[in-house]
């Protein structure tokens, strides 16, 4: 190790997280980046979902086997809480790119505001998802047997 | 707007006319973050809507899906915003915590690269299964 390289190293640090109290503000600001790169890992999925489909059926099932599993069941309600966070603390950080909510008090409501709608949609996406039957959601097969079975009768 | 530094002669006529900053790329970055995240908020809406909707369905219910041309249009948008935001995200996160100048660069082309990638097989099978 050369001479600056050690003194380098022997610098004192400033003083840094552990020394601070933790504030809604810079936890919110880190939650952002961490959901970011979260989402952008859950991007990885959605191409998985894509490139599945557009090779066949058996691959699109063995992916939905996975997402529907608990594993993947898991993973989507993270990747849901964190979009819904990104999106609620996106919005916040447009209205600070507008001048907006600046004052301390208010970036502290707008942070806890951020909290409770991104758990509410998370909550009522969740909701609608598991509230309604698999069958509702396949109207297209509903319809191919209905029009099957209307020109079976036709004959 | 006049702003106060305007007129404090501390850059050439052409650099103020430019208005690229220090780092010589201006707000473009910043910009294109803010555009992206805008274009995001309807299509991130269209997308989780799309996402209940489609619980359990099978592959052909999923492809006739797709195939319709709205979808097939907002889901090729939707790819196109969020990977352009992803990538510009990540970009600003490996700037901020990688410190060494070699592994930096790499990190980011591979980044850029590897989502260039990932957006583009993305797209072609939207199409494969759309048209």
């Amino acid at each position: 190790m050369s001479e600056t390289q050690a003194v380098k190293k022997e610098r004192p640090l400033s003083p840094h997280l552990q020394v601070y109290k933790p504030q809604l503000t810079s936890f919110t600001s880190i939650l952002h980046r961490a959901c970011g790169i979260a989402l952008s890992a859950g991007l990885l999925l959605i191409v998985c979902w894509l490139v599945a489909a557009a090779s066949g059926e058996e691959a699109y099932n063995a992916l939905y086997e996975f997402v529907s599993g608990p594993i993947g069941t898991f993973m989507l309600f993270g990747w849901s809480a964190a979009l819904f966070y990104h999106l609620c603390n996106g919005i916040r950080h447009f209205f600070w790119d507008f001048g907006l909510l600046f004052k301390i008090e208010n970036a502290y409501r707008a942070g806890y505001a951020v909290f409770a709608v991104a758990a509410l949609l998370t909550f009522a996406t969740w909701y609608c998802a598991l509230s309604f039957a698999p069958e509702m959601s396949a109207p297209y097969i509903e319809e191919t047997i209905s029009i099957v079975i209307e020109e079976g009768a036709a004959e | 707007m006049k702003l106060k530094w305007d007129k404090s002669g501390m850059k050439t006529p052409l650099a103020r006319a430019r208005g690229l900053g220090a780092a010589g790329h201006g707000s473009d970055h910043w910009m294109a973050q803010r555009i992206t995240a805008f274009a995001n908020v309807p299509l991130v809406i269209w997308f989780v809507y799309s996402l209940v909707s489609l619980k359990g369905a099978d592959y052909v219910s999923f492809t006739t899906w797709l195939a319709e041309p709205v979808n097939a249009i907002l889901a090729i948008l939707f790819i196109i915003s969020n990977f352009y935001h992803a990538a510009l995200g990540l970009q600003v996160v490996i700037e901020d915590y990688i410190h060494c100048e070699v592994m930096k660069t790499v990190k980011l082309v591979v980044m850029k690269l590897v989502l260039f990638g990932l957006g583009t097989a993305a797209i072609f099978s939207i199409l494969k299964i759309a048209l």
